[in-house]
């Protein structure tokens, strides 16, 4: 850390500093697992998004030469019974599962934030409050409700369900949250900001969150994984993403059937869904160590 | 409890008496890797412990002076590199195995550690801990150990050692703990203790026990003592020899009388210039040391002083400076200073070397006698209580606590009140109370003349202008997430201040506290702690506000750079006509700042007055305790103060001592007064009265009374 002189001469000599940025940049970087995660992410979001220009078949055409073939120059990853292309279609899919995951995640750690946040810093009836419905929706079984939920809303927008899919993800980071705010709100900072008369929402805006922001990315990150595999879960049982939309899970619960039989069908798009995971999971856990100052990080010293 | 500070001990020098050390460090050094390349901690150094000697170090943090020894007790973790030699009774300590070392270590050589909460396994109890080391190292039977263990509690002054011995760590206090670890560390009757800031984390009261019980510690086992300080009045007192570390480094050694009379090297000289004196009163002249300790990543070459140094000269800058014995002194003091002769040949002080900042002249208002200024703080009869409950899911009300336990004072235009007293009586609840600007559980408090319970939240938000805050911790005060010109308009933006005046304010006032108008766009880790405590104050003065109330606003800064840190706050108050509530437990620093004194002992203030007449006549019997137990930092004078020290802890606030709330500690109640007079103490809580003091502006609560000077 650099320290500037308390002269007030032109001569305070800055030593070469690391910013906290940097560190941590570079102690992520030095995690090869990590690195390899953020390349394959964006490697899947660059073919979920750039794919479907290049290649010649779109995922709601039908190839009326190819019926349930496997993979071949033409159909890459094969095509199914009726003649639709595997690969246009795990594009497609993978593009609906990526916004699900990454806006859910956004939107659960953004009510996880404002909740714990909320509860932690006005204390009493807020916090009351704040706690019976956290502990309320501990104890709903989340899946369920969304399957009962998902039939009401059968011709509904997607958006809906990835309210709901957060709406069950917010409440353990909430209650950590609440506890980080709480200690918070005892630092000498936010003291110094209640005394100059700043608002509490301000000081929640401006102090509070923005001091536990790498609890905050961490915790979006693995909520990534988690809502796409919650939305594939549902997906496979039918109560998520209605046809003719299709994401992986409706994928995959059309492909269990043919999985031993015509594997391609099958395989290819479970693969993208272990890669996906895998990758944003790596990605999480690199953050995580990447952001506590006390993980040891071989090579990072 | 009435008892002598000890006799200075055998002050040989280094060379005269040719007894063999009993730990020799031979060019010691110790560093790691980090982030941001090597870090030597420790840069070569060397010195003698001889058998019996008190050997105090003292250093700024990150000097070194903790590392150096944990480095000889083998406790540094594996990525520490360390060279150079360090012999313990003829046996080299470096190098040995952990299982060899751990022999040596808690029997021959002892530890005694700053938080001793950390120190001890919170599981066993006190009792078993002291016994486990006993029977490890000497091997006795589990009951043999138990019973020498009790031994030791009582020796160490732990009242009924039997039953406590039963006790828990988390059951003890934190002196109480402090001496269970000096029990520990007699053990096995060890040549040589290390004590690392063993009386840091304590109230000067239990530090002044705490000194009591390392003395006796030393009587009983004749072991040699290191003492790791950075209060130079401890070392003062405490320490044979001395040696003062800076950068990694040894930059004078000697016996204490010499080193603090006749310092040698600028650095100790501006160290001792620029503490403030319990002994010197509020005119003391100080001399900060302007900058900052060096990065220790990548040191310049030449003296790691140089660029803080008033008398550098170019071969400072060229070469370092190896520690040499000083001409015309003792034979045993050494400085590392190119110009050490030219000071002992032209004996220079102090004020000599660095500039002293002359007191700024008081304010016009000021000057005028107090009861013609305004009144801008007003406390009547504050109460803060704590409910105590009980159960878990269903609370219920099981009794309350008195934080504060009714308290008046007010504070005029122009002055500083000092809030003084220990941890736990109560003086954080007053201020909190006052920021607060809510109704008290009863009392009231009016800021400007207007009363808290009666104001509208517009009020509320309108007079928080005038009274702004300084904390202690210049690290958790500022969010370390905003750049400093963000820090400082906050206050500004939230009430209303338009934004071309801002960015004309936040240079005004980074000016104003002595930091340069570019540093507004650095974020506060950038900074070292003496100028966040800055950016801290310059936030408070952004509104212009007319209370300061200062939590510790020096207490968490290292010495040299305390003392710019108290120079700025004297000329801020002369320059802008501010009145401070001046919170610390430093009676030092209070006795340099304040005009008036107010001292707090569990809830309730016991003494009050001017500065001068509460340092000078102190009569309540609390107050002077509290003033024996500063040690000053002058080796003369310390040794030769009677001490009173008090007995035991501060009893808890939720279940206090009937009548006066003092009794259980004083010494007056204790030894001086029959049992017709103690009656009263016993049953009448006694009110604060100017009745029986000489003083005109001076009150006291306490039945009987009687000035002493204790300084």
């Amino acid at each position: 850390m650099t320290v500037v002189t308390d002269t007030v001469t032109d001569t305070d000599v800055v030593s070469r500093s690391v910013s906290r940025n940097r560190l941590v940049l570079r102690r992520f970087l030095s995690q090869r697992l990590a690195v390899a995660g953020v390349v394959v992410v964006l490697l899947l979001i660059a073919l979920a998004y750039l794919g479907p220009i290049f290649y010649p078949w779109k995922y709601d055409q039908l190839d009326f030469q190819a019926f349930q073939s496997p993979p071949s120059p033409a159909h890459w990853f094969g095509t199914y019974q009726t003649g639709g292309d595997v690969f246009a279609r795990t594009l497609r899919g993978l593009q609906k599962s990526l916004v699900i995951g990454l806006l859910g995640a956004l939107f659960s750690t953004a009510l996880a934030a404002a909740a714990g946040a909320f509860a932690g810093y006005f204390r009493g009836a807020t916090d009351t409050v704040v706690r019976v419905v956290t502990d309320l929706m501990l104890v709903l079984p989340g899946f369920l409700i969304i399957a009962i939920f998902s039939s009401a809303l059968r011709d509904g927008s997607w958006l809906l369900f990835i309210v709901l899919l957060a709406g069950f993800q917010w409440m353990i980071t909430a209650r950590v949250v609440r506890g980080l705010t709480q200690s918070l709100r005892e630092r000498e900072f936010v003291q110094a900001a209640r005394f100059m008369g700043v608002p509490g929402w301000k000081i929640i805006l401006r102090h509070i969150l923005p001091n536990m922001a790498s609890l905050l990315i961490i915790d979006a990150t693995v909520g990534v994984s988690s809502i796409i595999l919650a939305e594939v879960g549902l997906s496979f049982f039918g109560f998520g993403v209605q046809p003719p939309d299709v994401s992986l899970g409706t994928l995959i619960a059309d492909g269990a059937g043919a999985a031993l039989t015509n594997w391609w069908q099958f395989d290819f798009v479970a693969g993208v869904l272990v890669l996906l995971v895998l990758a944003v999971n790596l990605v999480g856990d690199g953050l995580r160590d990447a952001l506590d100052p006390n993980s040891e990080i071989e090579g990072a010293k | 409890m009435v008892a002598p500070v000890p006799a200075p001990g055998p002050a040989g020098s280094r060379e005269s008496d040719g007894v063999e050390p009993l730990l020799r460090v031979e060019d010691l050094s110790v560093t790691f890797r980090s982030g941001a390349g090597p870090v030597t901690a420790v840069r070569g150094i060397s010195y003698d412990v001889r058998p019996g000697e008190v050997l105090g170090i003292v250093g700024e943090s990150g000097s070194g002076k903790s590392v150096s020894s944990l480095a000889v007790m083998g406790l540094l973790p594996g990525t520490a590199t360390i060279t150079g030699s360090a012999t313990f009774q003829g046996r080299q300590l470096l190098g040995l195995g952990d299982k060899q070392i751990s022999r040596i270590r808690g029997s021959r050589l002892a530890m005694v550690f700053q938080d001793p909460l950390s120190a001890l396994t919170p599981v066993y109890t006190v009792g078993d801990q002291i016994a486990e080391t006993i029977r490890v190292h000497q091997g006795l039977r589990r009951d043999a150990a138990r019973e020498r263990a009790i031994e030791l509690l009582d020796l160490v002054g732990i009242p009924n050692p039997r039953q406590r011995s039963k006790s828990f760590p988390h059951e003890f206090s934190g002196g109480m703990r402090q001496r269970v670890m000096i029990a520990m560390a007699i053990a096995n009757d060890p040549a040589l203790i290390i004590a690392d800031e063993p009386t840091t984390a304590l109230d000067v009261t239990i530090q002044a026990q705490i000194l009591e019980v390392l003395q006796t510690a030393r009587e009983v086992t004749g072991a040699a003592i290191i003492m790791i300080t950075h209060d130079l009045g401890v070392i003062a007192g405490f320490a044979d020899r001395m040696m003062v570390m800076y950068a990694g480094r040894v930059v004078e050694s000697g016996v204490v009388e010499t080193v603090y009379q006749q310092p040698r090297m600028p650095y100790t000289m501006g160290l001792l210039g620029s503490i403030p004196r319990l002994d010197a009163g509020e005119r003391q002249a100080l001399t900060p040391i302007e900058g900052v300790p060096p990065s220790m990543v990548s040191l310049p070459v030449g003296c790691p002083f140089a660029p803080r140094c008033p008398m550098r000269i170019d071969s400072c800058e060229q070469t370092e400076p190896a520690l040499l014995g000083v001409v015309s002194d003792d034979a045993g003091h050494l400085a590392a200073c190119h110009r050490s002769e030219e000071i002992a040949r032209d004996g220079l002080t102090n004020t000599d070397v660095f500039v002293a900042t002359t007191v700024p002249e008081a304010p016009p208002a000021a000057r005028l006698p107090r009861e013609q200024r305004p009144v801008v703080l007003e406390v009547r009869d504050l109460v803060k209580e704590y409910p105590l409950t009980t159960g878990g899911l269903l609370r219920r009300k099981a009794g309350s606590l008195q934080a504060v336990a009714g308290v008046s004072f007010d504070i005029r235009e122009g002055e500083t009140l000092g809030l003084v007293g220990e941890s736990g009586c109560g003086k954080t609840t007053t201020i909190m109370e006052i920021l607060e600007l809510a109704k008290p559980t009863s009392g009231t408090i009016a800021v400007l003349g207007k009363d808290t319970a009666a104001m509208s939240g517009k009020e509320r938000f309108a007079i928080r202008r005038d009274l702004q805050v300084v904390f202690q911790d210049p690290m958790a005060s500022l969010d370390p997430r905003l750049p400093v010109s963000d820090i400082l308009a906050e206050p500004m933006i939230t009430h209303g201040v338009p934004a071309a005046e801002r960015d004309r304010r936040i240079r005004d006032l980074l000016r104003l506290v002595g930091l340069r108008p570019e540093h507004a766009d650095r974020y506060p880790a950038k900074f070292s702690g003496g100028q966040r405590q800055r950016i801290g104050i310059a936030r408070a003065l952004a509104l212009e506000p007319k209370v300061l109330v200062l939590d510790e606003p020096v207490s968490a800064l290292d010495v040299s750079i305390q003392a710019g840190v108290i120079n700025l706050l004297d000329r801020l108050k002369a320059e802008l006509g501010l009145s401070y509530l001046f919170v610390a437990h430093d009676l030092s620093v209070v006795r340099h700042i304040a005009d008036r004194v107010a001292v707090m002992y569990l809830g309730r203030i016991v003494e009050i007055g001017t500065a001068d007449q509460v340092f000078e006549n102190p009569t309540h019997p609390y107050t002077q305790a509290l003033l024996s137990a500063i040690p000053l930092p002058d080796p003369v004078k310390e040794r030769s103060r009677r001490r009173i020290l008090l007995t035991g802890d501060l009893p808890s606030a939720a279940n206090p001592p009937s009548g006066c709330r003092f009794r259980t500690r004083c010494s007056t109640f204790a030894h001086q007064l029959d049992d017709d007079r103690r009656r009263r103490c016993l049953d009448e809580s006694p009110e604060l009265t100017g009745a029986e003091t000489t003083g005109e502006d001076h009150e006291v609560a306490c039945h009987y009374p009687a000035p002493a000077a204790v300084i």
